[in-house]
């Protein structure tokens, strides 16, 4: 039983990656690092428990997936399907993160430095203390929060490669019913999605929000209060049941 | 009670009063306007004479005790598989009186109606449906004639177009309300679709009857017809629409023309048709100026040059055999919309014969007309319009697979404001105050509430078709227009699938 | 042209999949193995049924003719696709494409090359120009000469594909062999006509070559409209439609590639009504005459052609692309992962917006 192993991955294929991961969290391993990773997809999927894992290299699709406590580092970009219906736990993507990134997230929180994709935080859930996170330093793509009941997201614009793009696409939390998402700086409102409001934060809003950019400056080395120094608006929606009037029974 | 030939005793239907809800306020009396129900001196309590009824429902709708209830008379015939009640009550009918039969509304008979005959697909696994509510879903439809290609210029703000292209309508669905005639029905519906179509981002259509002056502020949503009666065509009435479209033929009527009996020629439709009072409106079967391909030509260029080449000129023709030869003759001819009626569509008023055996179904004109066109390569010169019997919004979305640009509803709109498809509009007593010009009745549509209804049916379709669009995958209505692949047959044979376009169901 | 009998009895197929693609702006000559190797990352994009390559600049010595790969079912498919071929073409050249046997690749059609020229006095079809009368050549052998089907037919480039995965297919054709600067590849996941190596990627006509992913919705009403203009789609896979509907457009109509991604990929009314005049003018008209050319359904595309490589994504990106550089290099692939495998050390790295197509030229 080590409490620190190293697996190089390079030219491994993810199934007997993920076969090795598990044995090592089997055997009460607490930090792995993954070395040379390019591609293999599925790390960390399904997996429970207080481990570590560093991943040197960019992983493959749905890191993280269904995984339910484990602390997973990745130094470079991450593809599509991070934390994929994750359960608890937390991911730190030290890049840019691809697309449906914290689908149907249950718990815990992803934090990513840069840019992410299209797609993020599609229908997060929570339930009493049970909130999922994502905070994204740079900039997101359309349908952002789409479908969210609950959860937060924060979107900072700050760390990215699309100085010229908006902070957000269209459709912006369409869908939401739950949940918030809290954006720093301006929001062009034709952004939102239907039956969506922009809202000046409270004071509730604030302390949650200090917490999680602080969390983000921790993982990131950045400075908190140069971040939290701007306005932020957030993004809710104003009716739970928005399309209760829209139908008519018939036989 | 009363002596009538025994011929005249086969009533369609019967008023059934429960007697002890009826509280005699004389409600039914006021609104039948075909006299059915009556007060009774001697029994001092109201009574009604089946016979005259008509099944158009407005008395039980309207009576406060809901004591009506209006039943199909069984039939007292013998079963008969080739002589079916209607045909011998219409036998009586002439005889007794030598009359050509007249009929309201579109063909009731049992032929296939190939709608029902189609089904859609949807997306599943190898391409993800869409959700119309919470992401991007596009019915923006646009009518007229375009080239075939564009030439731009790309300059840093953007590209930029160079080349000339005609006058198109917007529609932000593809939905229009029908040509009803000023006259054919009353001021009110005119109003209540000229105010629905602006709220809504498309279009209605005038009708042959002419436009009232008063609805000319709707210009930018108004179709201006022109038809062989030429009613109400003077040039401002030509440049008050958006388009223009010369009515050759109607689905319920393929070859003859329109018809409004005296009975509905009030003062307004005298006014603006210019026929006298009581007299009745005849719309020549041809124009008088169309008789061959190269007049139609003739007169399009007419309009183009009225209007000053301003706006869409549209033709619209019945459903008939060589349907395919004939558009394509009119696209040739400059038209920049080409409107199809098929058999199904409505009408004040119609012989008998003419709207249940002439005339073939739209699905059917709208595919072979879709496929010339196409064949000949000339579908970008000119939309088609599909009419004649689109009852809901999954019928709007297979005529649009089909290949319409877009479909005009008629009898769909007017029930949505009431209608119950009694079929007597040729009588001027629509109870419903429709298809009627006496001021008692039509005050009974209030042109407000009538735009909301319409209004409300267009966007519920409209919600409906974002709905089965999405499921398909798609998120724009051109990816839908003429993708026969999203249709599929059920129970028809290989010459019906070979002229739709599509496989049977399992293919 | 009229649509033949039977037009809507088709069968299409529906495919899953990976791409990668790989442009040297400066025409370095990058060796087979990187873009076969790039495809091995992506592996699991596939299912064993469908991989290809296209390569551009392969055959230098013979810059100036057109090399026609021919596949067929037998000797005598391809002896009536040549016989044909001859009876308009100076052929310059013709041979086998070397190939080394594998495994895994069962049951290959016969696979041969040919240099050719249009013949200066040509027998038919004198009043068009060159390049249609290339494709009514490839349209010919592809709808009426059975067994035999052309899979390139451009200037000193070529596509290899078939049955396979990439990595197969690439063993399979020696493409480890060969150097070329512009690479595309293709890991196909087909559901309907397995066995059928005209419905591998990439797609090709002339210089055109188009790889895939995803599938497109719209594809009954982009082939009707590609049959109005004289391209029938016989390979049964929906990429077709988009190597034709580029012909057209960019070749005959003379659009530029941008414009012509913005058929495909079209910006939103919404965008458009917010637009100034001139642009809204110009996107509504654009819509209004091409609309039955927009590509519906989730696409990521590379196509590439003698002028350079152009990645674009449908307009609400249901499908993943992420475009990188290193010195005069551009990658555009499914997958990061991939490119990293090949190229460790990356300049820069992004992912395009949806709709928005990342163009890159070859320098001249």
């Amino acid at each position: 039983m080590a409490d620190r192993i190293i697996i190089d991955a390079d030219g491994m294929p993810y199934r007997e990656l993920n076969v090795r991961i598990r044995e090592a969290v089997a055997a009460g391993t607490q930090v792995i690092d993954l070395h040379g990773v390019r591609g293999q997809r599925f790390i960390g999927n399904a997996v429970e428990g207080d481990v570590s894992i560093n991943i040197l290299g960019v992983p493959g699709q749905d890191l993280g997936a269904f995984m339910r406590g484990p602390h997973i580092r990745v130094q470079g970009n991450a593809q599509d399907g991070v934390g994929n219906t994750m359960d608890g736990g937390h991911i730190v993507i030290d890049g840019m993160a691809g697309d449906v990134l914290g689908y149907a997230m249950r718990d815990g929180s992803i934090l990513v430095r840069g840019d992410v994709g299209y797609r993020v935080g599609i229908h997060m859930k929570s339930y009493l203390d049970r909130v999922p996170v994502i905070v994204v330093g740079g900039k997101a793509g359309d349908f952002l929060g789409e479908y969210m009941a609950g959860g937060v997201i924060v979107l900072l614009g700050m760390d990215t490669g699309k100085p010229e793009a908006p902070v957000a696409g269209r459709s912006l939390g369409t869908g939401m019913h739950g949940g918030v998402i809290y954006i720093r700086g301006e929001v062009p409102e034709h952004l939102l999605g239907p039956g969506l409001a922009l809202s000046p934060l409270d004071e509730e809003d604030g302390a949650a929000l200090a917490r999680h950019v602080q969390a983000y400056a921790d993982a990131f080395g950045k400075d908190a209060a140069e971040i939290l120094g701007a306005s932020f608006v957030k993004v809710h929606p104003r009716s739970h049941r928005p399309y209760g009037n829209m139908y008519v029974g018939t036989n | 009670m009363r002596s009538k030939p025994i011929s005249q005793h086969f009533n369609d239907f019967v008023v059934e009063r429960e007697r002890a809800r009826c509280i005699d306020c004389e409600v039914c009396v006021r609104q039948c306007s075909y006299g059915v129900h009556f007060w009774d001196e001697a029994r001092k309590r109201v009574e009604h004479d089946s016979s005259k009824c008509v099944g158009c429902h407005r008395c039980a709708a309207m009576c406060p005790t809901d004591c009506l209830t209006i039943r199909r008379k069984p039939s007292d015939f013998r079963e008969n598989a080739l002589w079916t009640p209607a045909f011998i009550k219409n036998i009586y009918k002439q005889s007794d009186t030598g009359g050509v039969l007249l009929s309201g509304m579109g063909c009731p008979s049992p032929k296939p109606v190939y709608w029902d005959n189609m089904l859609l697909d949807a997306s599943q696994v190898t391409n993800p449906s869409i959700d119309p509510l919470r992401e991007p879903m596009e019915l923006r439809t646009f009518l007229g004639g375009r080239p075939d290609r564009l030439v731009f210029e790309e300059t840093p703000q953007g590209p930029k177009l160079q080349t000339e292209i005609g006058p198109q309508l917007q529609l932000e669905y593809p939905i229009m309300f029908a040509a009803m005639s000023f006259g054919a029905i009353n001021y009110n519906l005119h109003e209540a679709m000229a105010k629905a179509a602006t709220e809504l981002g498309t279009f209605y259509n005038t009708g042959e009857g002419g436009l009232h002056p008063d609805l000319y502020p709707y210009g930018a949503n108004t179709i201006v017809q022109v038809a062989s009666g030429r009613f109400g065509v003077h040039k401002d009435y030509l440049n008050a629409g958006s388009a223009v479209e010369i009515k050759v033929g109607q689905g319920a009527k393929p070859g003859i023309g329109g018809h409004l009996p005296g009975e509905k020629i009030d003062e307004e439709v005298s006014r603006t048709r210019m026929v006298p009072k009581g007299s009745d409106a005849i719309s020549p079967a041809p124009h008088h100026d169309i008789y061959s391909i190269e007049d139609l030509l003739q007169l399009i260029c007419a309009i183009k040059e009225a209007t000053q080449y301003r706006v869409p000129v549209s033709v619209k023709i019945a459903a008939v055999h060589n349907a395919p030869a004939i558009a394509s003759g009119i696209v040739r001819a400059g038209a920049d919309i080409v409107v199809i009626d098929g058999f199904r569509g409505g009408t004040g008023a119609a012989p008998t014969m003419i709207r249940d055996n002439v005339g073939i179904p739209i699905e059917l004109a709208l595919a072979a007309v879709d496929d010339r066109l196409r064949d000949e390569g000339i579908r970008n010169r000119a939309s088609i319009v599909a009419a004649g019997g689109v009852r809901c919004s999954a019928d709007v979305v297979k005529a649009i697979a089909l290949g319409a640009d877009a479909v005009y509803i008629g009898t769909a709109a007017l029930i949505a404001v009431g209608c119950t498809l009694c079929g007597r509009c040729y009588t001027g007593k629509c109870p419903w105050g429709i298809a009627t010009n006496e001021s008692r009745l039509k005050k009974r549509q209030n042109p407000d509430e009538a735009a909301r209804r319409l209004t409300n049916l267009v966007r519920a379709w409209g919600h409906e078709i974002q709905e089965m669009l999405g499921g398909m995958g798609l998120n724009s209505i051109e990816s839908l227009r003429g993708n026969r692949d999203k249709l599929r047959g059920i129970g028809l044979g290989d010459t019906e699938l070979d002229i739709l376009g599509i496989k049977h169901a399992g293919r | 042209m009229k649509a033949p009998k039977d037009f809507w009895k088709f069968d299409k197929d529906i495919a899953g999949c990976g791409v990668f693609g790989v442009i040297d702006r400066k025409r370095n000559l990058i060796p087979g193995t990187m873009p076969i190797d790039a495809m091995c990352t992506m592996h699991d994009r596939g299912n064993g049924l469908g991989g290809g390559f296209a390569a551009y600049g392969i055959y230098p010595d013979r810059a100036d003719d057109y090399a026609f790969h021919i596949m067929g079912d037998d000797a005598a498919a391809l002896e009536r696709a040549e016989t044909y071929l001859a009876g308009l073409f100076d052929v310059h050249h013709a041979e086998p494409i070397p190939t080394r046997d594998v495994l895994t690749v069962k049951n290959p059609p016969l696979v041969r090359r040919y240099f050719l020229a249009p013949k200066a006095v040509r027998p038919q079809w004198q009043h068009m120009g060159e390049s249609d009368y290339v494709v009514g050549a490839v349209m010919h052998v592809n709808t009426r000469i059975p067994g035999a089907f052309v899979f390139s037919s451009g200037k000193n480039m070529g596509t290899f594909k078939g049955v396979g995965y990439p990595e197969d297919i690439a063993d399979f054709f020696r493409l480890d062999e060969y150097r070329a600067y512009m690479w595309t590849a293709h890991n196909r996941f087909p559901t309907n006509t397995p066995g059928w190596w005209g419905g591998a990627h990439p797609f090709t006509l002339l210089d055109w070559a188009i790889v895939h992913n995803g599938e497109i919705s719209s594809y009954g009403i982009n082939r009707r409209y590609l049959c109005e203009h004289d391209y029938e789609c016989t390979l049964m896979t929906d990429t077709e439609v988009v190597a034709y509907l580029l012909d057209l457009m960019v070749r005959k109509h003379g659009l530029s590639k941008r414009m012509a991604s913005w058929v495909f990929a079209p910006p939103f009314w919404d965008e458009v009504d917010r637009m100034p005049e001139e642009q809204r003018k110009a996107f509504t008209a654009l819509r209004a005459v091409y609309g039955a050319a927009l590509l519906n359904g989730p696409f990521a595309i590379l196509v590439t052609d003698s002028r350079g490589m152009m990645g674009l994504n449908d307009r609400v990106k249901l499908r993943p692309l992420v475009v990188a550089e290193k010195d005069t290099m551009t990658f555009m692939s499914s997958e990061e992962s991939s490119i990293r495998e090949v190229c460790r050390d990356l300049d820069r790295v992004w992912a395009p917006k949806a709709g928005e197509p990342v163009i890159v030229e070859l320098e001249a």
